[in-house]
């Protein structure tokens, strides 16, 4: 039997009953419903983000969205766990592939959105999965009912167990033929309130952990198809430029090697669609005879237009754009009346920021296995949206949406690299073109060589200070590559990647401005994590720690001012921003870190704070520098996301952000000269070591009770704005250009 | 080799009989012996990934030591399996991460410590850092931070506080056993 109750217009709650008298509750769309459910039985990969209950009382739960390391597979199943009072003990997590289905010739998504890595899985999953959970055990309740001959209400859930007033007990698992067999009501069942939380709120350790450490967990990088021939890539160095010449005799004289196919990029096609730059492919038996006839490839490469670029010379575009007096692209923002404030200032302060091109660099390296048959696509793809890799593979083998099966295990990092399928793209053509399953893999080099890189950002600020040494005056003015050109997104929106019209201190300051000025390069731009957070929020926080030193005052003082009494500004994208809940993060971190030291403390303290999306993030940093050697001695972070779903897992995603963003503004930069990328590899783009980071990150989550905001990249834009203000103080040199080790001994 | 990796691969046919007396570099992987009967310049990590298909051991993209992620124990030391071709490693002794555990599952304290520390982002590079502080484990029993600071392993995630703290657990377990 089957039955659904309506959410909403589009969405529908559905209970199915599976093999073997199992009880499987989802989510489906409105579209979807028409469907028989024989086509849903059976499998339960088929069934979207559902949990299974079968009659020996274990509980299976499909995860949605990619999990590149951002623990979603474990906190998403535990929300859908909570709801059913499940033992998580016999709770087993699987990921689940892209859930498409065909709606004459359209995709229909049955499992809603599917994304990693972008900040949105909790919230979406706060909003459509805790139903999932409440109708599963409403049913079960139900069945239990009419068991016990005791009314539902009397009944109290614990575990994966119904318990009578009386004290007696019935399993789940001996509930579920029943409790498929209960009619639905009209009504949805309402989930729990916060006081009946038992796994929300709790700690967890990751559902792969065991298989991560015993080596048996399985990424896209190590599925096979037995007769697939694994595809190795040169790139050209300039995205524009062609091949001259080509000799592939000594490649193919390789045992092993098959072919040498050359790949080109679609000109139609947006940004992440389609080949980055003009590729040849080796493809061979096996991984190594690949590499070897790789090295053997014998390649002229001829620039293009983009042949003469560098990321020098667009620092100084940037630079005399800035200089001078022409209109922005974009006006952001424009409270007050900057001008005249100016005329009211006592004093006047400008600095301008500069910060490199970025890398990606995810642990595992580009790859997809594919196998086209005449009317099916079988993929395992390490990506962080399985809806646009559908789209590519889609558009490339114009099979029916229904046949592209698209699976993804855990993902080796994502970081936003993997919201673009320049790979899959590859992947498909070759396989295309040899007719023949393909493994493609790329080396770290081209991985390097050809991202699509976070762009280099110049901020010039100034800020002008009344005599009662209030800041009355902002203006901003930011230049940059946007990361949204050739994606299809239309010129008067090309800011929005680069900055935010509600950072801080919008609404703080009664004069206020902020200007952007868009640059163009040759070199491709995408996503990357904390985008466009990081690079505004070390301008914006280092300068507020600039104008606290001009005003001789304590830079966690000026901040308290500026934000002022606790009360809530509008988001531009809705939601508000909570004045209060951003000062009680900073006043944690200060008070953790002893703050009070601040001026006679010989390690030199920082601090700064930042806002997303209505969660909220100070980092106070310590930092040590004996002569030449930087070394931060501690790293407070406080976050407030709102309800924290899993504790353990906001633990590691704050600390390893807060990491991820120091060795980012350590060490970090892509340049690239004559329009060719100078890093190739882990040498020349050194993440930090253990030496070079902090022992511990001291985490303080703040436990609340509004619906949860994302955490994945929350920490990282303040963490490097608090190191450079905590080494301003160690060693009274102000870092106003990232790489920050390399400028600090420029300028020591 | 663990039932995992067996479902990967093609049921084998029963009417292959073995070559007898076939030239070949032989080497002891996780306490099995092998005898590797291809090019004897290929690497260890594409003998373990591609042909034994041994997975937990990974490619960091790298051609010489790239993010640790494809550390093995090579008679007790941590190598990059990259950098090891399978001609240097006759008769020696191979641990990879799918090794660590006793045959009957027990994990090693530091595969423990790494559950209960949560000492894990996306996992990717995860199997080399657990070789190369099993080593420096068994070659300081109670390692310092200075100890810890030289290892080699590179993670974009941010795991290295967990990752310090897991090493330390581990190293508390053994002296309380003491």
């Amino acid at each position: 039997m089957s039955g659904q109750i309506r959410l909403s217009r589009r969405r529908f709650l559905q209970v199915l009953t599976g093999t073997a008298g199992a009880l499987i509750v989802g989510i489906r769309t409105a579209e979807a419903i028409d469907l028989p459910p024989a086509l849903l039985g059976g499998t339960f990969q088929a069934l979207g983000p559902y949990v299974q209950i079968d009659s020996d009382g274990n509980v299976l739960i499909g995860a949605r969205d990619p999990d590149t390391g951002t623990g979603v597979a474990t906190s998403l199943p535990r929300i859908i766990a909570d709801e059913l009072d499940a033992d998580w003990n016999r709770v087993s997590v699987i990921p689940l592939g892209l859930g498409v289905e065909s709606d004459h010739g359209q995709p229909r998504w049955i499992y809603g959105r599917q994304l990693g890595g972008t900040g949105s899985s909790i919230p979406a999953a706060w909003q459509e999965l805790r139903q999932v959970g409440a109708l599963a055990r409403w049913l079960l309740l139900q069945a239990a009912a009419r068991r016990l001959g005791v009314p539902a209400d009397r009944l109290r859930c614990e575990s994966g167990t119904v318990i009578a007033p009386d004290g007696r007990r019935v399993t789940y698992g001996s509930l579920v033929e029943v409790a498929g067999k209960i009619p639905l009501t009209a009504n949805v069942p309402p989930v729990k309130t916060p006081g009946r939380y038992t796994l929300i709120g709790a700690p967890a350790g990751d559902v792969d952990a065991h298989a991560i450490v015993t080596g048996q967990a399985s990424y896209a990088i190590d599925h096979h198809y037995g007769d697939a021939l694994v595809a190795v890539l040169v790139h050209c160095p300039w995205p524009d430029g062609t091949l001259a010449r080509i000799d592939t005799a000594a490649a193919l004289a390789v045992e092993g090697v098959v072919k040498v196919l050359q790949l080109q990029p679609e000109k139609d096609q947006p940004q992440g669609e389609t080949v980055i730059a003009p590729a040849v492919a080796v493809l061979a038996q096996d991984t190594w005879s690949a590499l070897q006839g790789r090295d053997k490839l014998e390649l002229e490469w001829k620039p293009g237009a983009s042949g003469t670029q560098s990321s020098y010379a667009l620092e100084q575009q940037a630079q005399a754009l800035l200089d001078g007096d022409d209109a922005p692209t974009a006006r952001i923002r424009n409270d007050g009346d900057v001008d005249a404030a100016g005329k009211k200032a006592a004093r006047r302060l400008e600095a301008t920021y500069v910060q490199p091109w970025l890398a990606h660099a995810t642990a595992e390296p580009m790859n997809c296995l594919v196998r086209l048959d005449k009317d099916r696509a079988s993929l395992v793809v390490p990506t962080q949206a399985p809806q646009r890799a559908w789209a590519v593979v889609q558009r490339l083998t114009g099979l029916a949406p229904d046949r592209i099966d698209i699976r993804v295990p855990r993902v080796g990092g994502g970081y936003g690299r993997r919201l673009d399928h320049d790979y899959v793209a590859e992947a498909v053509m070759l396989a295309k073109l040899i007719d023949k399953p393909v493994r493609l893999l790329w080396t770290r080099d081209q991985d390097l060589a050809h991202d699509f890189y976070r762009a280099a950002s110049v901020h010039r600020i100034s800020a002008i200070v009344d005599r009662k040494r209030d800041l009355i005056g902002w203006n901003q003015r930011m230049a940059s590559a946007s990361a949204l050109v050739q994606r299809g997104v239309p010129d008067n929106r090309l800011w929005t990647s680069e900055t935010r019209a509600d950072q801080l201190p919008a609404g703080l300051v009664p004069n206020y401005r902020s200007d952007w000025y868009g640059l163009e390069s040759a070199i491709p731009r995408g996503p990357m994590r904390g985008m466009p957070h990081l690079s505004n929020a070390f301008a914006v926080e280092s300068f507020i720690d600039e104008i606290a030193h001009m005003m001789r005052e304590d830079p966690l003082k000026t901040r308290l001012r500026l934000l002022g009494e606790p009360r809530t500004l509008p988001l531009a994208g809705g939601g508000t921003l909570d004045l209060g809940r951003l000062a009680n993060v900073l006043k944690l971190v200060a008070d953790r870190i002893e703050w009070k030291n601040w001026l006679r403390s010989v390690n030199g303290l920082g601090i700064a704070c930042w806002h997303i999306d209505g969660a909220y993030v100070a980092h106070a940093l310590e930092a040590s520098m004996p002569g030449e050697k930087l070394t931060t001695e501690r790293a407070v972070c406080a976050v407030d996301v709102g309800r924290v779903i899993n504790p353990l897992g906001l633990h590691g995603q704050v600390a390893g952000a807060t990491l991820d963003a120091l060795s980012t503004a350590l060490n970090l930069a892509v340049t690239y000269k004559d329009g060719r990328i100078q890093q190739h590899d882990y040498k020349s783009y050194p993440l930090a070591g253990m030496a070079q980071l902090p022992n511990d990150v001291e985490v303080i989550a703040i436990a609340g009770d509004r619906p949860p905001a994302g955490a994945s990249f929350l920490a990282m834009p303040t963490a490097a704005p608090a190191l450079a203000n905590a080494v301003f103080r160690a060693s009274a040199v102000r870092v106003r250009r990232l790489p920050l080790m390399k400028e600090l001994l420029r300028l020591l | 080799m663990p039932p995992a990796q067996d479902q990967a691969m093609p049921t084998p046919d029963s009417n292959i009989v073995p070559e007898k007396g076939r030239d070949g570099i032989d080497v002891v992987i996780n306490g099995e012996p092998f005898r590797h009967t291809g090019d004897p310049a290929m690497p260890l990590l594409w003998y373990l990934r591609d042909v034994l298909r041994l997975t937990g051991t990974k490619y960091s993209g790298d051609a010489q030591a790239g993010n640790g992620a494809d550390l093995v124990l090579v008679d007790g030391k941590p190598v990059a399996a990259i950098g090891q071709p399978m001609k240097a490693l006759a008769g020696r002794q191979i641990t990879t991460v799918e090794g660590l555990a006793a045959t009957d599952g027990t994990l090693h304290p530091l595969q423990q410590a790494f559950i209960d520390e949560d000492a894990i982002g996306c996992g990717y590079c995860t199997p080399g850092w657990l070789i190369s502080g099993v080593a420096l484990l068994t070659r300081t029993a109670q390692p310092s931070d200075d100890d810890i600071d030289q290892l080699p392993n590179l993670c974009r995630c941010g795991s290295q506080t967990r990752v310090r703290r897991a090493i330390k657990r581990a190293a508390a377990g053994k002296a309380g056993q003491a």
